[in-house]
C-alpha cells in the first residue's frame, strides 16, 4: 500500500514489545473480570462459572486480535523532505507532515511503556489538527527518530 | 513619548474603565430596584463595595503594570503576588487591534492587542493606553516587526486603498436574515403573540421571556455593533479593517499572514446572492472571560456583499484562485447525502479551493504555502464506496480545507500532486 507516496518507500514499524505491551495489557484486563465473574456465578452453578468465564476469555481473544491488527496497522516512513505516518484499522489515515513544518518534537514514555523499554514520538505543527505520533518505539529508535527529525526540522524550517 | 526606550505604564484611567462595565452591569441592577422601592442604600452596599474593590484591584493591577520595546521584544511585566514577566517576539505578531470599546472612547484610551503565532497563540494586551499613542505605537511594533530594531521614527505607512465598506442598511438586513437574527426574530415574536394572545399568561411569563428578549437583542446588537460599517483597506503594512458603532476595532493583519480563506453563503443569503467572508489567522481560540469587545475577534473582511465583491476581494488575498471546480462522484451522496450537492474541489499550483455544507454552503481556499501536513482518511462506509478524504491542515483557527468524499484513485493522485507543490510554495514564499 503506498498511497499517494509514488515509488517503493521504506516503512518502518513499532517495535514488536508494543504488541507484547498491548497483550499484556489485554491480559491485566481480561484474566481478573474472568475470575470475577467465575467466582460470582459459581454461587448459583458450577456450569454458569465456566460459560461465564470462558464468554470473558472469548472476549479478552477478540481484544487481542484488535490489538495485534491495530498494532499492525501502524508505520512510517522518512522520505526526502516529509514524514508519513499511517495508522487506523477501521479508519486508515495517512499522514503527511513536512520536516520544515515541524514546531516541537516530544518523546514520551509512560510506566508501562518504559516497562518495556518503548516511547511515543509525535510531532507537533502549528495546525492543531496535524495528527503524527508513533507509539511503541524502541528508546534507541525514538532517540534516534527524535534527533533526526529535529535536524531535518531545522535545516527546512518555513515560516507560517 | 518615545516607546523604543525605558518602562512605560498603562493610561491611568485604565482602572475606572476596567471597572467601568462592572459598575454598568451593576448599576443596571440597582437603578430599576432604586426607582421602584426607592434608594436602599444598605441593601445596595455590597453591590457598591464590589466596584469599589474592582476599581482598587485595577489601581493596583495598573500600579504594577509597564511595558516596554526591548530589541526585537515587547515586554510586559505585571502582577503583584504573582509577578509575570510576558516577553511577545514581534516576528511572531500575526495581527495588531486596537479596540475602543464605548468607555474606553470617552476617556480617550483605546487597547492595543497583539495577535501572535507559536504553540500557545497567546495574545499581548496593551489596556489601556493614551489614543494618541496608539496609533504610532502600532505603526511602529508593525515596522519592527518587518525589520527588526531601527532608531528612525516610523515613516508614515499612511497610503491606503479603500477596498470595501460595508453600507449600513445591508448590513442591518443580513443580521435579521442571518441564523442569529432568526432566533432573536423568533425569541421577540413568540413574546408578542403571547402578549397580544394571552396578556395574562404573558405578565406571567415576561419575568422570564424578557430575559429571553434581551439575549435576542443583545446578539442582534453584539453583531451590528461588531460589523458596522466595516472596512477593508489595504496598506504597506497589511489588510487594514475597521469597524464599529460604539466599540471600535481598527485591526491590521501582517501581509502574508492570511492562512485560509472563507466564504459562507447560507440558504436565504444565497436566494438574495449574497455572501460573508472571512480570513483566518494563526493563533489559538479565545479564551473564556475575556469581555465582550474583546472576545468576538474580527474576521470577516466581508460580513455581507455580492458574490462579484466577494471575488474582488478574495483576488487581492489569494491572487491566484483556482476557477475549475470538480464535483465528488456520484456515489458521494450514499456517504454524504446532505452535503453531496455542495461537494467539490479545485486546485492550481498554489492554492486549494474546496466546497462544502449541509445548508449553507462553506467555500474555503487554502494556499498551499499555508499547508501545515496532509491527512488522508477513509472511514469504513468510505471503503466499502472507494472513496477518501484529503484533509489540508492549516495554522488558522477555525478554517480548514477537506476534499471530501473523493475517488480513492483521485485522492490519491491529489495527494501525491499536492504535497511536492506545497513544498515549492512553502520554499518560494
Amino acid at each position: 500500500m503506498s498511497e499517494g507516496t509514488g515509488g517503493q518507500l521504506d516503512w518502518h514499524r513499532p517495535s514488536p514489545r508494543l504488541l507484547t505491551l498491548r497483550r499484556v495489557e489485554v491480559a491485566a484486563v481480561t484474566v481478573p473480570v474472568a475470575v470475577a465473574v467465575a467466582v460470582v456465578l459459581a454461587f448459583s452453578a458450577a456450569w454458569a462459572a465456566v460459560v461465564g468465564a470462558a464468554v470473558v476469555l472469548a472476549l479478552g481473544a477478540l481484544a487481542e486480535w484488535i490489538a495485534r491488527r491495530r498494532v499492525g496497522a501502524w508505520a512510517y516512513a522518512e522520505r526526502g523532505d516529509d514524514l508519513l505516518v499511517r495508522r487506523g484499522l477501521l479508519f486508515l489515515r495517512l499522514s503527511v507532515v513536512p520536516y520544515g513544518r515541524m514546531q516541537f518534537i516530544d518523546v514520551t514514555a509512560g510506566p508501562f511503556e518504559r516497562s518495556f523499554g518503548l516511547a511515543t514520538v509525535r510531532m507537533h505543527t502549528a495546525a492543531a489538527a496535524s495528527d503524527a505520533r508513533i507509539p511503541g518505539l524502541s528508546r534507541a529508535e525514538a532517540a534516534r527518530l527524535r534527533d533526526r527529525l529535529a535536524e531535518l526540522g531545522e535545516a527546512q524550517a518555513a515560516g507560517l | 513619548m518615545t516607546p523604543t526606550d525605558g518602562w512605560h505604564r498603562l493610561s491611568p484611567v485604565s482602572p475606572v474603565v476596567r471597572a467601568g462595565r462592572a459598575a454598568i452591569a451593576i448599576a443596571v441592577l440597582i437603578v430599576p430596584t432604586a426607582l421602584r422601592g426607592g434608594a436602599d442604600l444598605e441593601r445596595d452596599a455590597p453591590q457598591l463595595a464590589v466596584v469599589a474593590v474592582l476599581l482598587g484591584l485595577g489601581f493596583v493591577s495598573w500600579l504594577v503594570t509597564r511595558w516596554r520595546i526591548d530589541a526585537d521584544d515587547l515586554r510586559i511585566e505585571t502582577g503583584l503576588l504573582r509577578r509575570q514577566s510576558l516577553r511577545f517576539p514581534l516576528a511572531q505578531v500575526q495581527a495588531i487591534d486596537v479596540v475602543r470599546p464605548g468607555l474606553a472612547r470617552m476617556f480617550r484610551v483605546a487597547e492595543l492587542r497583539l495577535r501572535m503565532a507559536g504553540a500557545t497563540g497567546a495574545t499581548a494586551r496593551l489596556a489601556y493606553l493614551p489614543e494618541r499613542d496608539v496609533e504610532p505605537l502600532r505603526a511602529l511594533l508593525l515596522d519592527l516587526a518587518h525589520r527588526g530594531v531601527s532608531d528612525t521614527a516610523p515613516e508614515d505607512a499612511g497610503e491606503e486603498r479603500v477596498l470595501t465598506s460595508v453600507p449600513t442598511g445591508r448590513l442591518a438586513a443580513s443580521i435579521l436574515l442571518s441564523d442569529v437574527g432568526f432566533f432573536a426574530i423568533a425569541i421577540l415574536a413568540g413574546l408578542l403573540v403571547a402578549a397580544v394572545e394571552a396578556p395574562a399568561v404573558a405578565a406571567g411569563a415576561f419575568g422570564g421571556g424578557a430575559v429571553w428578549a434581551v439575549a435576542g437583542l443583545t446578539m442582534l446588537w453584539r453583531r451590528f455593533n461588531q460589523e458596522y460599517k466595516l472596512t477593508v483597506a489595504e496598506a504597506q503594512d497589511g489588510l487594514r479593517l475597521r469597524s464599529g458603532l460604539v466599540a471600535l476595532t481598527a485591526e491590521t493583519i501582517r501581509p502574508g499572514r492570511v492562512q485560509a480563506v472563507r466564504m459562507v453563503e447560507p440558504f436565504v443569503w444565497r436566494r438574495l446572492g449574497w455572501c460573508r467572508l472571512e480570513v483566518d489567522i494563526a493563533g489559538r481560540q479565545r479564551r473564556k472571560g475575556e469581555g465582550e469587545a474583546q472576545r468576538a475577534p474580527l474576521r470577516a473582511i466581508l460580513p455581507v456583499g455580492s458574490r462579484s465583491l466577494a471575488e474582488e476581494l478574495l483576488a487581492r488575498i489569494v491572487p491566484d484562485a483556482p476557477t475549475e471546480r470538480l464535483r465528488a462522484p456520484r456515489r458521494a451522496l450514499v456517504k454524504s447525502p446532505l452535503r453531496y450537492r455542495f461537494l467539490s474541489f479545485g486546485r492550481n499550483e498554489t492554492c486549494v479551493v474546496t466546497t462544502t455544507g449541509r445548508i449553507r454552503r462553506v467555500t474555503a481556499w487554502v494556499p498551499l504555502a499555508k499547508v501545515q501536513s496532509f491527512r488522508r482518511v477513509q472511514g469504513p462506509l468510505q471503503r466499502r464506496l472507494a472513496l477518501a478524504s484529503i484533509h489540508l491542515d492549516t495554522a488558522g483557527r477555525s478554517v480548514h480545507a477537506n476534499l471530501r468524499d473523493r475517488d480513492v484513485a483521485e485522492a490519491d493522485a491529489v495527494l501525491e500532486a499536492l504535497v511536492p507543490l506545497a513544498r515549492a510554495a512553502r520554499r518560494s514564499g
